[in-house]
Order: C-alpha cells, then structure tokens, then sequence
C-alpha cells in the first residue's frame, strides 16, 4: 500500500517543478480510501463518534460507511477539494479552512443548518449532526485521523497530499462509487443489486 | 437509570395495527438481560399458560427481535429472533450478525414485538419519529437481493423527503424474508444483508404467517448513555488490538472447515449423514480462497474479526451465484451433505437458499433426506415433479429446493421441514423414514457430527432446548445455560477476540454497571432461561408434544457404525447414553422424567413454569 513518503517521490518523479516540491513539500495530509478494501466494520465510524462525540453514535460520525449494496461498502468523507465549493457556498462564513490541515472547520456558533455546503459538495459529504442544528464535516483529527488508526484493511491510511493527483476526483457521491464496485465484486451481476 | 437500554420496545399488533411503546422493568433486565433471556420470559409471561394450544402460525403467537446491553458496544452485533417455534413448538433463540439491531438501537428501540396477522402484506419501518406499518404489496415475492435493493430505495426515498436538509440518508438495515418465508415453508430464516440468517427455529415461517415481509430500522440516534463510558473505551481498545495482532484469526473464518470437518476429524454431513468422512481436497480452503472469493474480509457493524467473505461463481454453467463464504455450515449442507463437493456448486447451491430465504442448515438437511429417499427408491422421479436429486447434481438439487419454496407437489410435504415429512412420506409409503431424518425435536441438526465421540459431545444435541441448534449444546460438565450469555446480551460469540476470554462480563459492567460473571449466570440467569425453554418444549403445541423418553435421543442413524474414514466402525452406546441423561437430567434440576422438577424451579422464582408442568407430570 502507497505511504505517503512513496507519493511524495512520485509527485518529485513526475512533476516537471519536482525541485520546488522537494524544496517546498506539500505536508498536507490526505486519508488514503481504498475501497475495494473496505470489510464495512465501521470501526472507523466507533473510533471517530467516540473522539468527536465521546460515545458511540454511528450518524454522528464524520465518516460514514455506505452498504447500499452488501459487499460494496463505501466509506464516504471529506476530500478537501482544491477550490473549497461548501467554504464559498456557507452564507455566514461557517466554514473555514485550516491552515495546517486543509480540513473544513466548522464554526458551530455561525452555522445555521441551511444545508447550502451540501448542495455544493460535488459528492454530498456533509450532512447534519442529528441532534443539533449544524453540519459535520470531517476534521482530520487536526492531522491525526482516529478513523485510519481504526482500520485494519489497507482501506484507509494517511498520506500526503502531492501534486500529481486531482483530490477533487474523490468527491463523489457514494452511489456513483457503489455502482462502480458492485460490477468490480460481482460482474455483470452487479449491474441488477442496485438502480 | 438503566445504562446500555433505550428502555422502549415497540409493540405492533398487525390485526388492529396498534403501535404502542413497552417499557420493561429494570428488576426483568437484570434478571433476563436481553435477546434469548428477555424473549423467553416476554413469551412466557404472555403465553405460558396456554402455551400447548397456541398455533405458532396463527395469529396469537409472537415475532420477537431484540438487541441485549451489549449490542452496539462489544465487537460484532446480532440480533436475536424468536417466538414460539413452528418447528419445535418450544422456544429458539436464534441470532444473526447484521446492521439491523444497531439501526432499531439507534431509532430508540431495544426490540419489535409483534403480534396478530396482517391482512394483506406489510413492513414495520422503524426510525426516529417511531414506527409505522407499511405496504409491502410492491416487494411481497421478491428474493433477498431485491428486497433489499427496493426497500433500500423506497426507505432512502422516504426519508429524504422527509428531512430534506439532512445531507445523504444512509441505507436502512432489514430483517427480511425470502420466498421460502412468505410461503410459510416450516424450516425458512429471517435473513439479513442477504446471507446472514436467523436459521434455527422456523421464523421466517412465523413471519410470512403474519404477512410481515420485513423488518426495516434506520435511525439517527446515540446509543444510549452507559455506565463507565473511560471504561468501555479501553476495552474497545484493548479487543481491536488484540484482534489486529493476530492476523491467522480472522483469514478464513469458519470455512476453513469444509476440508477438515470431514478429512480429519469426521464429522461432517456427508449424503444425509451417511457418511461423515472425505477427503476431498476440491473443498480445500485454498480453492475457494483463490476461485471464489471476491471480498476476503467482511465484517458487520463493530466487528474486527471479519471472518464472513463473499464468493461468486464467474464462469461455467452455475455463473452469477453469490453468497458469502460459504461458512463450515453451509459448505457441509449445501455441499458435502448434497454430494457436492466443488466450490462452485457449493457456491451456487447456498445462493439460491440465501436468496430464497431458506435457512442454508435447516431446509438444506429436508433436501438431502428428500434426496436420500430418491437414492432408495421410496421417492421416484414421478413423486418428485420429473427431478432427479442424484447426489452431486447442484442444478438439479436447485430445482428440489424450488419445489419446496413454491410448495408444489411433494415439495407442500417437504416445507414442513424434515420431522414431519419424515412422518408424512412414512405414512405415505409405508415404510420407516425417520430412520433417514437427521434432526432432533423438529430441529434439523447442524453439521457436526457425533459420532466419533471426539468433535461435538454426544448428549448435546438430545438435551438441548433448542432441537438440533449447534450452537446451544450442553458441553459436559458445562450447562446448556452458557449458551444463552451471548444470545442474551446478544452478540456475536464467533468475534471474540482470541487473547480476551470472557471480557464480555468487562464489558456488561462497563455498560450496565451490573456485576456479573459465567459462573453466577450458569448458576442463576441462564439456568432459569432454559428451564423456561425446556417447559414450553415439552409443553409443546397442537400438533406434536415430544415425549423425554423417546426424543431426548440421537437419531437412528447415528447409532448406526460409521462407514468410512479414520473412525470407520465407530457409533453411538445407546446403553451408555441412557445412564448418562439419567445423571445429566440430575445436573439440570430435571426429574428422572426429564421434566424441571417443582424444587429447582422454586429456587429460581419460576413457580409459574412448575404449574404449567403440572399438566405433563403425571
């Protein structure tokens, strides 16, 4: 599996401004989905309701795993896009980026629950905190995600963002993804588990 | 407060479709817990008195699910499913690993009870603002994979149109029936996420007699609040890294024992037990490892272990089949007891009874009997609609099986399940065919067998309160009543980590905040839930009562000698057998009769239970 020291050589390798990526690294990390691995234990979604919420609470947690159809679970979190289109969408500025992460932070203070960040995430990430009027987005752990440190599979891991890889692409929407892995699992088959 | 319940069980009556909120005392959870405890004491305080002449396919009997204390906060959940048992007109409880008792967990809701019949085909649908009985017209006589795949739609559908700022609705989780179930065929599951069944005890039949097609949750909610949260997190902690260090564990789950079951330790269905020995190395772990697995780990929710993979068949004439492993179960009563014996017809074999909502164990232990019963002559091509179940034959053995999902012909006496076609197809030919009848109590028995006196111990399954259920087994010199501590907190026994034995009582305090340990629950709680369970058994229903002397025995053919492999010769003592209950009896507080006797049932507070024994004791 790529760590994130094999992608940082990779961007060096392909990357026409390699000496400005190994003078300037980008640190950012990014958490590594591998979704064929993904065994739909959901300890992941244990490991972060219990930091972010103290408990366990499966729709609290900021990454959820979808089954939509048995075998193709999807983990579904945030990607930190390139452009931030929730951060421009937020109407009261609840949302900001943080400057050591790249995570979208959420001001619950400003957040009104409009829902607008879910209309403009490509992949309909966020959703709402079900029981207080404000959106959960994921937050890296401030660089330290307990969701990966919970996965045994290879499914998730931390890396480093790098510059030869369009993160954008991973915001999308679970359905799209489990269409996708249902016809990877099961062939042709696949094509009748979900419509 | 009582920490680790949501304290609410939902009550639907499916005549008067009144839906009401039960809430149970804190004195019956701490004695009860949940899961098999607290469905055995719901059924018997409410049917117990009555409990002979209570069809368990009419409307009076009642389809419990419930989660225990311990759903949700320990690795890898089930959920328990019983009821008064079409098959053995006693009480199972019968667990399947799934999201389902997590979503009911999380919708504020510890289990469903229902009750009455429905009159035209329905689902429950529970979320957070309650629970609502629904048209099932859409989805009555769609296979598992459909089901699913609709209700999933219908429900994410529902509930985004009713909280449309909520962000995407994850998929509901379902307890659900197949053909087989609505058919009312006596052995059918309740499935879960399309392989995982509720096998033992026939409710998938109770289910379908309730014109009830599913169970459906999805809920936003907190597990409730617990006692020591500091506590629980470390050992969370602890079981996870635990379970990560050994990797060996959680590799091949339980289909490892396809090979060996049979090869080295002999005890594994062969042709409808004619034999418990092969050796065939075509269902060695490798071949389906390599061939048919399509996800190596697959876990259910807060499981480590993920000892569940999924197969397909992807070429040749049986292509398409899915399924999951199959686990040691199904390989045995799918493959081996079919005469089958390479991954893909196991593969195809087990898919069609998952989808079908058979339970892979039990309506596959009727297919072989049917198919040994052609083997003789007893049953010809003509009785059984044209097919020929010759051993080995995964298409034509699809075929028997549709023949019973559907009810035709022969197929109507073979949905009654193994016991009672074996009585019918006696009468019928006149001739002994309990002599092939492979169960105990109405219960087809699970794949282990005892032959050899070395792999399942010999007096389990005639003792065990649950008929053939290998899962509830008195172990000598341990109680049956060890079997019910994770049916009762309910979760799954095949995820405990390897290193961490009993840390379920850890983890019990650390929800409940109630003290208590294996010994005490085998002494007291667990004791009282099979005194329960063996009353309504011989107790039993309108259409067989089990008599101790006859039916606490193996079956015929497994005091015939074994024909082949390293054991060959080897059979049951039936003398020896017969001084051995007599002490057994003694262990578990019954009378020379086999019947709980009035002083043990005093002990433990069932005074009920000893005068609804009245009426079999003399």
């Amino acid at each position: 599996m790529p760590s994130g020291k094999i992608i940082s050589i990779t961007c060096v390798d392909s990357n026409r401004d390699g000496l400005l990526s190994r003078t300037a690294p980008i640190l950012k990390p990014w958490i590594i989905r591998d979704y064929v691995k993904c065994s739909g234990c959901r300890l992941c979604e244990i490991a972060c309701s219990i930091k972010h919420e103290g408990r366990i609470w499966p729709e609290a947690s900021r990454i959820r795993v979808f089954m939509l159809v048995p075998g193709a679970e999807v983990p579904h979190l945030c990607t930190q896009c390139s452009n931030y289109p929730c951060v421009k969408a937020c109407p009261t500025g609840a949302l900001l980026t943080d400057e050591k992460t790249g995570a979208v932070k959420v001001d619950e203070e400003k957040c009104i629950a409009c829902g607008a960040c879910i209309k403009a995430c490509p992949g309909e990430v966020p959703h709402m905190h079900p029981e207080e009027s404000r959106i959960v987005i994921c937050d890296l752990c401030n660089g330290d995600p307990e969701c990966v440190k919970a996965c045994s599979y290879g499914c998730l891991s931390k890396g480093t963002r790098s510059q030869s890889v369009s993160y954008d692409l991973y915001s999308i929407k679970p359905e799209e993804i489990t269409k996708n892995l249902a016809i990877n699992l099961y062939g042709e088959k696949g094509e009748e588990l979900f419509k | 407060m009582t920490f680790g319940y949501t304290g609410k069980i939902a009550e639907v009556n499916l005549t008067t479709q009144e839906v009401k909120d039960l809430h149970i005392d804190e004195k019956i959870l701490k004695d009860y817990v949940g899961g098999r405890g607290l469905g055995t004491k719901i059924l018997w305080d409410r049917l117990g008195e009555k409990w002979r002449s209570i069809d368990p396919l009419g409307p009076e009997n009642l389809l419990l699910a419930l989660t225990g204390p311990l759903t949700g906060y320990i690795f890898g959940m089930r959920v328990c499913c019983t009821g008064k048992s079409p098959l053995s007109n006693g009480i199972v409880g019968s667990t399947a690993a799934g999201e389902f008792p997590m979503e009911l967990k999380c919708s504020g809701y510890d289990g469903i009870i229902v009750s009455g019949r429905a009159e035209k085909p329905v689902y429950i649908l529970v979320t957070d603002d309650g629970v609502e009985i629904r048209s099932a017209n859409r989805i009555w006589g769609l296979d598992g994979k459909e089901t699913i795949r609709e209700v999933n739609k219908e429900v994410r559908g529902l509930l985004k149109e009713r909280k449309p700022n909520y962000g995407l609705w994850k998929e509901p989780a379902l307890l659900y029936i197949g053909p087989a179930g609505e058919n009312m065929v006596r052995n059918a599951a309740i499935m879960q996420k399309w392989t995982h069944a509720c096998g033992y005890g026939g409710y998938g039949a109770l289910m379908g007699s309730k014109n009830l097609k599913a169970l459906v949750a999805k809920g936003t909610g907190k597990l409730p609040d617990i006692y020591d949260q500091k506590m629980l997190n470390e050992l969370i902690k602890k079981c996870w890294s635990d379970q990560f260090a050994n990797p060996q564990d959680r590799i091949w789950g339980t289909a490892a024992m396809g090979y060996t079951t049979g090869a080295s330790s002999s005890a594994e269905p062969v042709r409808n037990w004619q034999e418990e020995w092969h050796d065939k190395k075509s269902m060695g772990i490798i071949q389906f490892e390599t061939r048919s697995w399509v996800k190596r780990y697959w876990s259910d929710y807060g499981c480590p272990k993920s000892c569940m993979k999924l197969s397909v068949v992807k070429t040749g004439p049986l292509k398409g089949a899915i399924t999951d492993s199959p686990d040691y179960e199904l390989q045995a009563y799918c493959g081996t007891n079919l005469g089958i014996f390479d991954p893909d017809g196991v593969v195809y074999m087990a898919a069609l009874i998952d989808d079908q909502g058979m339970s892979g164990i039990n309506t596959a232990n009727t297919i072989a009997f049917a198919a040994e019963l052609f083997q003789r002559g007893i049953l010809t091509k003509k009785d059984l609609n044209g097919i020929e179940p010759n051993w080995g034959d995964p298409k034509a053995m699809t075929e028997l099986a549709n023949l019973i999902i559907t009810r035709r012909g022969i197929g109507n006496v073979l949905a009654e399940g193994t016991y009672r076609a074996a009585v019918k197809i006696s009468k019928m030919k006149k001739v002994d065919a309990m002599q092939y009848a492979i169960q105990y109590k109405g219960i087809e028995a699970g794949a282990h067998g005892i032959r050899t006196g070395a792999h399942f111990p010999t007096l389990g399954y005639a003792l065990s309160v649950q008929g053939g259920d290998h899962t509830s087994v008195p172990r000598p010199p341990l109680s049956e009543a060890r079997s019910t501590i994770g049916d009762s907190l309910v979760y799954c026994t095949m995820s405990s980590p390897p290193n961490l034995r009993n840390v379920e009582w850890e983890f019990f305090k650390a929800v409940t905040g109630w003290d208590m340990d294996s010994e005490e629950w085998t002494n007291v709680n667990g004791r009282r839930i099979i005194q329960i369970q063996r009353a309504a058994l011989l107790l039993g229903g309108p259409d067989v009562i089990w008599e101790p002397d006859v039916d606490d025995d193996n079956p015929p053919r497994w005091y015939t000698p074994l024909p082949s492999g390293p054991f060959k010769g080897a059979s049951l003592d039936r003398e020896k057998l017969r001084s051995e209950r007599i002490e057994a009896y003694k262990s578990m507080g019954w009378d020379a009769k086999g019947i709980p006797t009035s002083e043990d049932l005093k002990k433990l507070g069932l005074e009920s239970v000893d005068k609804a024994l009245q009426l079999i004791r003399n």
